[in-house]
């Protein structure tokens, strides 16, 4: 125990007498924290469009008034042709064009239809789906408002309409930081934890300082948790502190328990530098673990449910993701700040995070020899 | 065999360190080719060879940081395969790329190594002020390693690496690259070890420091090709310097 | 030149000799590309959902089988009462409840009028929108049906067309990105820890006082990476095009040659960063730590720049992957020639420019 006061105190000299190191461990993640959680939105809305009007009438005037009136949709451009029109896609100043045929407003009074082109820029395949979306609804809304105008027609029956309502729970105002932040911090300090925990070791190795603890009669748990702790301190700190600072600056809120947030936590923190402690076992040199833990830093990253949601993926996929401690993680953390879940509701998640940190940790210990073979 | 409290043997003709037909393979490759000698307690023994005759795979062997292919070792009565543990709670070690942690200061590295060899607090502010006076860098206790001389830095490796007064200490190549003057001190502080009781199992190939020594053995491409006294050896070639010994044995 | 020739050779050996390295930097692009390719997507499918139907009649049974053989949702869970509903979200695991009012189907035929809720679990905003979406063209669909057994109203008709992506497909959106990000990812890690290696080694100071003038080293570390990540590159365009169906519906040199502008700007930054580094670790940690989540989240690679807040696509701008990620696209998907896209390439060529630039100035100072 006293021992491991000892290597405690070595470690954590080390870390912070390296100068650059203190800003690349507190600094840069907050700040990237702080930076990225207002990028990371999918709303839609300043979407240039380019109108081709061939009929210019009052009535293809009102359809397109309709879309800018809801503040979501940029008329940049009034073409001519549709090709014209379409130069605007190649040159990024349109997403989306309205092309209204000759006699739209004739036909519609004469045989109460009338059609309307969209083309939409494909391109981004969700925003294109989207806009899409909001599209059809401005056509259909103004089809509803304008029918008992200009029909004229009396006397036919009312079709049956289904009204929707919608509401949002947990984040009523669709407010993506509410989503992102909790995501990008889990990504933050995986990164710190994984990358200094694995590179740790590898470096004594190299420098050749691993085998003067070696000869020391320093046992191998205490070795193992002398390099882990210090790092597990550090990701809990940033954790907890990023965390308070979604809570103020994004208003993240916090409905559930911070004791089981912090629980979760440090299962989760053990599990990563397992994972750390783990590559270092069978590299040689700094550069191999770090592309290494690169290498599932980014997987964990992309397929972790932070950027794209888990339900997209096919189902191999899905069940590559239940590997993946960082989906497990940042779940339960949404749930229980969002959603306010209680122990029970994230059991699940305890048990499999335990469990991948019991298997990663025991695994490393064991291939930890301080005698060669 | 007599047994000792901790289960190990007790020396038997005060040889600390023990070994018979010791022998390392990697692979294909024989670093070290069934080597046996003893080394009696109190001894300065030189374990001479040039490099990548084996001397520092079987420096390792001694120590535990390596298990042997086949022979038979003990060092201060413990078994090499079965009780590394015990082993390194009696001995020292300085290895020749490295001791000390270059980004901790002076007083630090004292620190830390007297609580990982298990000093009380009180023996260990003793400790450290008594290697600062004797070693006179009282004025560096705060200074990082990596901004002393090599010279300072050897002899701090080496007071620290007996700090806990252990039975042996094994030295592998601690004097290479400094000035002879340096050198010439390092030796009298290992004197001074060995006058207090401390085996040295010191490796080296500077072949004059094998003067210094009580016996010395001479390794070549993994064999022990001769094992006794400085003077003895010099009688037996008819040479005047260890050197010359070498130069003999090595063709 | 001799000498430079020389010193690049012995940069080869350094690189081709480290087998598990090669490996490495081949492999793991090549394997993330096809893993991610095929994984991360935008669409939904398979969503679990809880039904909450205070009717219970033909209607309601007959939309829920609309909705549930759309192969987008599955029923998770019936729930009896509104009471059941927040700790049913709370679990986790269904993302939508729809409620349908009692008396719905007479509601609908007798009044005209009837009412469903739709109730999102907004915790994943992006997923809750397009669930939303998705459930609300399935109700319209089944007004549309029921609506052409009566009497047709009055009604617009909207005909969408999609360009560049005809079925939508989510890849190849995020192709381009990918590449973009993998390929700045490892040729910055390659370069960085290149020299800060020789410097921890201290055979830097060797390579000082020779007769290799600083821009010749730089240059020299660069050129044996910069083939690595060409052939990368090519590997990746590969793999776009014959294993995710990506077209290429422009020109293929130009593509080839604007990629390997991107990998050259990448490779700067790897350099000044290693350049500024006193060490390994802090090279890797900078590079990794402070390039990843950036040139993900600011590139344009999954949030569309136009609709972050102004700051944010300022700062944008200097992300060399959100350019690079506009040329594939116009390239790839739009078939545009170099007039469209000299803005871009420009831009890239004026980073690689400053970022050697600058490198060899710090170099320089840093020897001092």
């Amino acid at each position: 125990m006293r021992i491991i006061r000892f290597i405690l105190k070595k470690e954590f000299l080390q870390i912070f007498r390296n100068k650059a190191m203190i800003p690349i461990i507190f600094f840069m993640p907050l700040a990237q924290l702080l930076i990225l959680s207002n990028a990371a939105t999918y709303e839609i809305k300043n979407i240039k469009f380019s109108v081709v009007d061939l009929d210019q009438s009052k009535f293809s005037r009102e359809l397109i008034s309709k879309f800018t009136s809801t503040g979501y949709f940029i008329l940049t451009e009034n073409s001519y042709s549709v090709s014209e029109a379409e130069d605007g896609f190649k040159k990024n100043t349109s997403k989306l064009i309205i092309h209204i045929p000759p006699d739209f407003e004739k036909d519609y009074r004469k045989f109460g239809t009338a059609k309307v082109q969209a083309i939409i820029n494909g391109e981004d395949g969700a925003a294109a789906g989207i806009i899409n979306n909001y599209t059809t609804n401005i056509v259909q809304q103004f089809a509803k408002g304008v029918e008992t105008e200009w029909t004229g027609v009396s006397g036919t029956e009312k079709n049956p309409r289904i009204n929707i309502n919608y509401s949002n729970w947990f984040n009523s105002e669709l407010d993506y930081k509410t989503y992102m932040v909790p995501g990008i911090l889990v990504a933050l300090v995986s990164m710190i934890g994984l990358f200094l925990a694995g590179m740790n070791i590898v470096k004594e190795k190299e420098i050749g300082t691993i085998e003067q603890l070696n000869v020391t009669p320093i046992k191998k748990s205490q070795f193992i948790i002398g390099k882990l702790l210090p790092f597990w301190i550090i990701g809990i700190f940033e954790l907890a502190f990023g965390t308070t600072l979604g809570f103020f600056i994004f208003n993240v809120p916090m409905l559930g328990s911070p004791f089981l947030i912090l629980l979760l936590a440090g299962i989760y923190l053990l599990v990563i530098l397992g994972m750390g402690l783990f590559i270092s076992t069978f590299t040689n040199t700094q550069q191999q673990a770090m592309f290494i833990a690169w290498f599932f830093m980014v997987i964990f990253m992309l397929m972790g449910g932070i950027f794209t949601p888990v339900e997209s993926m096919p189902d191999w996929a899905q069940t590559v993701t239940f590997f993946n401690p960082i989906s497990h993680f940042s779940r339960a953390m949404r749930m229980v700040m969002l959603k306010g879940s209680g122990f029970y509701d994230v059991l699940n998640t305890i048990y499999i995070l335990s469990g991948y940190a019991f298997v990663m940790l025991t695994f490393a210990i064991f291939r930890y020899k301080k005698v060669e073979g | 065999m007599l047994y000792g409290v901790d289960g190990g043997e007790i020396m038997v003709n005060e040889n600390i360190i023990y070994a018979e037909n010791l022998t390392k393979k990697f692979g294909n490759f024989t670093a070290v080719n069934s080597i046996s000698f003893s080394v009696k307690k109190g001894e300065i023994y030189g374990f001479l060879g040039a490099n990548g005759a084996g001397k520092t795979t079987a420096i390792r062997m001694l120590c535990g940081l390596s298990t042997p292919t086949s022979g038979k070792a003990t060092v201060a009565g413990f078994d090499v395969y079965k009780q590394t543990e015990n082993i390194k709670k009696n001995i020292g070690y300085m290895s020749q790329k490295f001791s000390l942690y270059e980004d901790l200061t002076v007083n630090e590295n004292i620190n830390f190594y007297g609580g990982i060899y298990g000093l009380t607090d009180k023996e260990i502010k003793e400790k450290t002020e008594y290697l600062l006076d004797i070693l006179k860098i009282e004025d560096a206790k705060n200074k990082l390693i990596k901004s002393l001389p090599l010279g300072w830095k050897q002899k701090l490796a080496f007071s620290i690496s007996i700090i806990h007064n252990p039975k042996i200490v094994f030295l592998d190549e601690p004097t290479g690259g400094v000035d002879p003057v340096t050198r010439r001190q390092f030796w009298n502080m290992i004197y001074e070890a060995a006058a207090s009781g401390v085996t040295v199992f010191v490796t080296t190939h500077y072949m004059d420091e094998a003067e210094y020594c009580n016996r010395v053995s001479i390794m070549a491409e993994g064999v022990i090709a001769a094992l006794d006294t400085p003077g003895n050896l010099k009688e037996k070639y008819k040479v005047n310097t260890m050197h010359e010994v070498f130069v003999k044995i090595a063709r | 030149m001799n000498r430079f020739k020389g010193f690049l050779i012995k940069e080869f050996y350094h690189i081709f000799r480290d087998f598990r390295t090669l490996l490495i930097l081949f492999g793991m692009p090549v394997a993330q590309i096809l893993l991610f390719g095929f994984a991360i997507t935008n669409e939904i499918k398979d969503v679990k959902i809880a039904i909450l139907d205070e009717a219970k009649d033909n209607v309601t049974r007959e939309i829920s089988d609309k909705l549930l053989s759309s192969g987008y949702f599955i029923l998770y869970d019936n729930l009896k009462s509104v009471k059941d509903i927040e700790p049913e979200f709370r679990k986790g695991i269904i993302k939508e409840v729809i409620i349908f009012e009692p008396n719905f189907s007479q509601n609908l035929y007798k009044t005209g009028n009837a009412n469903v809720q739709l109730i999102a679990d907004a915790s994943e905003p992006n997923l809750a929108n397009m669930i939303v979406g998705y459930t609300s063209s399935i109700l319209m669909d089944y007004q549309k049906e029921i609506a052409k057994s009566n009497n047709t109203n009055p009604s617009i008709n909207t005909e969408v067309k999609m360009r560049f992506n005809p079925n939508l497909k989510s890849v190849f959106m995020f192709v381009p990105g990918l590449m973009a990000v993998i390929l700045l990812l490892v040729s910055a890690l390659m370069t960085s820890i290149s020299i800060t290696k020789e410097k921890e080694m201290g055979t830097m100071e060797v390579l000082l006082v020779s007769p290799l003038k600083p821009f010749q080293i730089i240059v020299g570390k660069v050129i044996p990476y910069l083939l690595l990540a060409f052939v990368n590159a090519f590997v990746i365009l590969g793999l776009a095009q014959f294993v995710f169906g990506m077209p290429i519906v422009g020109n293929t040199i130009l593509l080839i040659l604007e990629s390997t502008l991107f990998v050259i700007v990448s490779l700067s930054l790897g350099i000044l960063i290693s350049t500024l580094s006193n060490n390994q670790q802090t090279a890797m940690m900078a590079s990794l730590g402070g390039l990843m989540l950036p040139t993900i989240i600011l590139s344009g690679y999954i949030f569309p720049i136009e609709n972050m807040p102004y700051v944010l696509q300022l700062l944008s701008n200097i992300v060399p992957a959100r350019w690079f990620i506009t040329i594939i696209k116009g390239i790839m998907l739009k078939g545009s020639n170099f007039s469209y896209i000299m803005k871009e390439t420009f831009v890239l060529i004026g980073m690689a420019l400053f970022l050697i630039l600058l490198s060899i100035k710090k170099f320089k100072t840093r020897l001092e």
